[in-house]
């Protein structure tokens, strides 16, 4: 595992945060490249990023036609053989429409487009974005959300099976870390702002990290998540000689 | 043979329509107080072609399934019908 991280960042016609996504990682002094929906292949990368944004204009659904672009069938792939990749934003309703991970994104539920720094409670430390050094349970961060549609929605079974296997790692919170409906932004079901995968290495969030990711733009919590991933790749070549 | 199909694509029951919600706001204050819900979706207008009435209808429920609505909040049904076909010599 190469030192400095590469990363795909994927672009879809009508994508906004992948500029954003690769300045940070410019920032952290990774290898990040923009990778056009239209391709076939990522090329040799440690991870991915599905960006926020409004990929071919939402039309019909959120993240309806963006499962079709061509890039997601190696963004699947990857994701399959234990691949990280993270879906912010417009990427978690991506994710969703193409079944990586479980559930909807609907409309928020007083119909506003919400633009805010929005506290979340981490539920969860787990997988490559949420690593135990860098988050832990209980912990309370601030980010920015940025979205019409971010309204989590899944049917009481897939609901329970999400908390029973521990994937719903941050909810919306107060500053003290209560979850509340006052603090919950857009009407998601149980607060959630954040799932993984059942193998934990495919995240889906509303947040934005990379807009909190330089302390001039007022806040740094979302380097962690980016951190994260910088001590679970290190941490991946002593794992394969444990395995080996 | 041309059909066309207007395929409707609804919020499941149960599921908070806030749309549905607003409207039924609206309504209220032009003084239509009888209205109880409203319940907001889509409207898709397909043309298509098919050999015959069982080919389209598979044809749309394949389209509703796998696009065009999502299955986790929303229920598609549908409309279908033959487009007429222009008289002989009629300019279509």
């Amino acid at each position: 595992m190469s030192a400095t991280p590469r990363v795909a960042v994927i672009v879809f016609p009508g994508t906004w945060s992948d500029r954003d996504f690769l300045h940070v990682a410019g920032v952290l002094g990774w290898q990040a490249r923009a990778v056009w929906h239209a391709e076939t292949e990522l090329g040799d990368v440690d991870a991915v990023v599905l960006p926020g944004g409004f990929a071919h204009g939402d039309y019909l659904r959120t993240g309806a036609i963006a499962r079709f672009s061509p890039v997601m069938a190696a963004v699947s792939a990857f994701a399959d053989a234990g691949g990280p990749v993270i879906g912010s934003c417009n990427g978690f309703q991506i994710l969703c429409e193409a079944g990586m991970l479980p559930g909807a994104l609907l409309r928020n539920d007083h119909l506003e487009f919400r633009c805010d720094w929005q506290w979340l409670r981490i539920e969860r430390a787990i997988g490559p974005w949420l690593a135990a050094d860098e988050l832990a349970p209980g912990d309370v961060v601030r980010l920015p959300i940025s979205h019409g549609e971010g309204r989590y929605y899944a049917d009481d079974d897939t609901l329970d099976e999400l908390e029973r296997e521990g994937r719903v790692v941050m909810r919306y919170a107060e500053s003290s870390g209560a979850v509340t409906p006052d603090a919950n932004p857009n009407g998601s079901l149980r607060g959630i702002a954040g799932i993984v995968n059942p193998a934990g290495n495919v995240l889906g969030l509303m947040p934005h990290p990379e807009r909190a990711s330089e302390a001039e733009v007022g806040g740094t919590d979302g380097l962690r998540l980016l951190r994260s991933l910088e001590r679970w790749l290190a941490a991946q070549p002593a794992t394969a000689e444990r395995l080996s | 043979m041309r059909w066309l199909a207007d395929v409707r694509v609804r919020l499941r029951p149960g599921i908070a329509d806030p749309e549905g919600q607003t409207i039924t706001g609206g309504l209220h204050a032009l003084g239509f107080q009888s209205v109880e819900e409203v319940r907001s979706g889509k409207l898709l207008r397909i043309t298509f072609t098919a050999a015959d009435h069982a080919a389209a209808e598979e044809a749309v429920a394949g389209m509703s399934r796998r696009l065009l609505a999502n299955p986790v909040m929303e229920a598609a049904d549908w409309e279908l019908r033959a487009e007429a076909e222009p008289e002989e010599g009629e300019i279509a």
